[in-house]
């Protein structure tokens, strides 16, 4: 109810300015019920006014979407404390919670600043209550500037996840993403928001089609594929500095870059010869290398976490599937067997499995393949998702659907069992590419 | 002659011509020319006859515009531009040969003249396959072209895959409109 009422607002204030950018908004279109529950206590504002940030917000809705977590709703909450001190560990135990997250925000010494506590507590420990185990996770205290606040709630849920699950946390990572919006003189746009679509920024507009955005691993530049002069052609443009630069405008296609994971070669499509073929491009040297050769079409490169292999698309089975090619050795293997066709391929962090997009009974859908057995899991059921983009802890999918009629970006956690939808609120959203980790 | 503005203005007029003209292959072209012409020759015999108590004038021929002209030369199908395309296919069907037919007669009738095949698809599968089909349609178009005589250097490519929809909707119809190649000059 309140994202609705939250949403509503937003809308009006597009409306009222039109120089106001797009917000996104996260939709729970399904609720998970084996995810663990976890209490987030909303923040004590200790000073005057309205408080400047919801850090529990931000913290559940975070912990929420990874699907992992299934944060107790303030109003089931007994109590609502601010510190481990005055904790009754028994009555949160009785609510099966496994873990307190709570907090307290001070205004600073300066304006502009403020002090953020925060706790971590284990609520099975505190409930035994042995003095030798400490139910204190983590406490932590921290100087935050008013223009950090959001970002500040993101690392806490970070810090959370991590404890937690001994997985690094991605909620303080960006996305970057395509925008059509008819509307504008530029329709074509590329724009940056934070994970979950707050604090959109514009980096790219143009009269022309936009595609393919890809982060640099150090999260500075993005690779993407501009149809500026009426052609395709591949820039990189550096996000802190604005500065372009043109990497190839060969006759064709020139599509589909995708970075290293040492950041020193793009992979990319190059259709000059012939049929469009894999290449990989040294960025500072541009020295070219042809990887594929054949009559059929070969695309969509992504490279293997270990940067030995590149995974693509290839009609040379006669539908498209998903195929490895060795960068040592040359030898190329098919990965995908089930469905009628299998696109965009991409390997998880930890190299386990291969997230495509699937096309079953007519449904293009994300699907999960685990490498090891071959096993393909099914992840989302809508008809037209594509471009999947794995979060760099390997935790959440983001990807783009068409959701009440218009193209929209979502997100579904790795086990399928969460789902988000991210609309936009003016024109299409699509092909989002999640960033690295950016600290 | 601006081609691309002429088929624009010609869009909504086009199906009544399309009608009255019908088949329009070269054998009916030469026909319908005869019959233009035919009322101004026999105009101009019957000028003199055996006395003078009978006298005739002339009346001028109907004129047709420049459109009509260049759809007298290369049948109407010169005034379509799209070549429609079955899903994840790149075969030129039947019924879009005559007008390839007539864009390659052009062509090869106007060699200073040069065209740009874009290539598109539908929404279904990913943005950066449909490139590649989008590619391979506006391939098709291009050979079909050359295959008709003319010259590689008046035909220029350019895919735009997914990313340029006709119809903005996400329907059959609207998938079946989007898989297309078009011929801009």
């Amino acid at each position: 109810m309140k994202m609705f009422s939250r949403l509503t607002i937003m809308l009006m204030l597009v409306t009222i300015s039109s120089t106001a950018s797009a917000r996104l908004e996260i939709l729970i279109t399904e609720g998970v019920n084996t995810a663990r529950p976890i209490a987030v206590v909303p923040f004590k504002w200790l000073g005057e006014g309205k408080k400047p940030e919801n850090f529990a917000e931000i913290v559940a809705n975070d912990l929420q979407r990874s699907g992992q977590f299934s944060p107790l709703s303030v109003d089931k909450m007994p109590k609502t404390p601010s510190s481990s001190q005055f904790i009754d560990y028994g009555v949160w135990a009785k609510l099966g919670v496994e873990a307190i997250v709570m907090g307290e925000v001070k205004p600073g010494t300066t304006a502009g600043r403020y002090t953020v506590t925060f706790e971590l507590l284990d609520v099975l420990t505190g409930n035994v209550n042995m003095a030798d185990y400490n139910p204190v996770m983590e406490k932590r205290r921290n100087t935050v500037l008013t223009k950090q606040l959001r970002q500040y709630g993101h690392r806490i849920s970070d810090i959370v996840y991590e404890k937690l699950t001994g997985e690094r946390g991605a909620f303080l990572t960006r996305i970057a993403y395509v925008a059509v919006d008819r509307e504008s003189t530029h329709p074509y746009q590329l724009r940056i928001s934070d994970y979950d679509g707050e604090g959109e920024k514009l980096v790219l507009r143009s009269k022309q089609p936009i595609m393919s955005p890809s982060w640099s691993p150090d999260g500075r530049k993005l690779a993407y594929v501009s149809f500026e002069k009426r052609r395709s052609e591949i820039y990189i443009q550096d996000l802190y500095t604005q500065k372009r630069e043109l990497i190839t405008s060969f006759p064709k296609i020139n599509g589909s870059p995708s970075w290293s994971p040492d950041g020193s070669q793009l992979a990319l499509v190059l259709s000059k010869d012939g049929q469009p073929e894999i290449y990989t491009l040294n960025v500072t040297t541009k020295a070219l290398k042809r990887l594929t050769r054949n009559r059929v079409i070969d695309t969509e490169p992504s490279w293997t976490p270990d940067g030995r292999s590149i995974i693509f698309s290839s009609e040379r089975g006669g539908r498209p599937q998903i195929y490895q090619m060795s960068l040592t050795s040359g030898r190329t293997k098919r990965l995908t067997w089930e469905g009628d066709m299998n696109l965009g391929g991409t390997i998880t962090p930890d190299g386990g499995s291969l997230v495509v997009v699937s096309r079953q009974n007519g449904n293009f859908m994300i699907s999960a393949q685990d490498l090891d057995s071959g096993e393909l899991r099914t992840l989302t059921k809508t008809q037209l998702d594509e471009s999947p983009s794995v979060a760099p802890n390997g935790s959440m999918i983001m990807y783009s659907t068409v959701y009440q009629g218009k193209q929209g970006l979502a997100l579904v956690s790795m086990d399928g069992r969460f789902k988000a939808n991210i609309p936009a609120s003016n024109g299409e959203v699509k092909s989002p590419a999640w960033s690295p980790f950016l600290q | 002659m601006n081609l691309s503005k002429i088929s624009k203005s010609l869009l909504i007029a086009l199906p009544m011509i399309a009608l009255g003209a019908c088949s329009s292959n070269s054998a009916t072209e030469t026909e319908s020319a005869e019959q233009t012409n035919a009322p101004a020759t026999t105009q101009a015999e019957t000028t003199t006859t055996a006395n003078d108590t009978v006298q005739t004038d002339a009346i001028e021929a109907i004129e047709l515009t420049e459109e009509e002209k260049l759809i007298e030369q290369y049948s109407s199908a010169i005034l379509e531009t799209t070549i429609q395309f079955e899903f994840d296919k790149s075969t030129i069907l039947p019924e879009f040969a005559l007008i390839l037919d007539a864009h390659a007669k052009f062509l090869i009738d106007n060699a200073s003249k040069s065209v740009t095949v874009e290539g598109h698809a539908d929404e279904k599968g990913t943005p950066e396959y449909n490139i590649a089909l989008g590619e391979r349609r506006a391939i098709a178009v291009s050979n079909y072209l050359q295959n008709m005589g003319v010259a590689e250097s008046q035909i220029k490519v350019v895919s735009y895959g997914e990313e340029k929809p006709a119809n903005f909707a996400h329907n059959e119809a609207a998938w079946a409109e989007n898989r297309r190649a078009v011929l801009v000059y």
